[in-house]
């Protein structure tokens, strides 16, 4: 990894915090392309993404905790339940061809995109003087 | 039961695509569990660090992590996203939304054709 590459990184991370944070979407729909664009393959892309999702999703957790909003036992139990459906989707991701995956990625991203608008225009409507 | 069937389905999700699975797990807390937006989106994320731990287990053993790129991102993320989540209760911006969703749509187009 060179020095570029590494400035590169951070810089990428920062970004992708802040516009996870700013937009209230997760930080690997941003990871997976930031990793794609610094030469991973996609499915190394997506495990390195899960693990670069845990520190702000703990921070994350930490900062909704004071609002009271956080149901733990709820929680456990969606947590608990996901690790079956985990091996399943980590299996059928390793069976298909890379560039499917990839494919697939790009129509979550368009879907993330979708859902966003979506939000915001029922915001807007609810809250029609916000600019 | 049907938090199970949630956490299932946000579990698949979140492994095949490499994300938490909140886009999933969110609207489904709304409208299958009846949880309010703001518990809904705090209770998934706690969820997720669970759900992102088993991916990490899941592609880790399958050889599929760079943990260098992971810190590389994942710290400074966690620092920016903070500073996002700040910034967000101040500015109410629909057309900076916009932006981002045009961002997004780029990246997967990119994604298509590169």
């Amino acid at each position: 990894m060179s020095a570029s590459t590494i400035v590169l990184a951070i810089l990428l991370g920062v970004a992708a915090g802040v516009l996870s944070g700013l937009f209230g979407v997760g930080g690997g729909i941003l990871f997976v392309p930031a990793l794609l664009a610094l030469g991973l393959g996609q499915l190394e892309a997506q495990g390195t993404s899960l693990l670069a999702i845990l520190p702000t999703v703990l921070a994350g957790t930490w900062n909704q905790r004071r609002y009271g909003n956080l149901r733990p036992r709820t929680a456990l139990v969606l947590g608990l339940a996901s690790i079956a459906g985990v091996e399943v989707g980590a299996r059928l991701a390793t069976e298909l061809p890379e560039s499917t995956l990839r494919r697939l990625f790009a129509v979550l991203l368009f879907g993330a995109a979708a859902q966003l608008v979506l939000r915001t225009r029922r915001r807007t409507s609810r809250y029609p003087d916000s600019p | 039961m049907r938090l199970v069937a949630i956490g299932l389905a946000a579990g698949v999700f979140s492994a095949f695509f490499g994300v938490g699975g909140g886009i999933v797990a969110v609207p489904l807390l709304i409208l299958v569990a009846g949880l309010a937006e703001r518990p809904a989106t705090a209770t998934s994320l706690l969820a997720i660090a669970i759900t992102a731990s088993a991916g990490v287990v899941a592609y880790g053993l399958r050889g599929q992590i760079d943990v260098g790129y992971a810190a590389l991102l994942g710290l400074p993320a966690a620092a920016g996203a903070l500073a996002g989540s700040a910034w967000q209760q101040r500015i109410h911006a629909s057309t900076l939304t916009y932006g981002f969703a045009v961002l997004l749509t780029g990246l997967g187009v990119w994604l298509l054709v590169g």
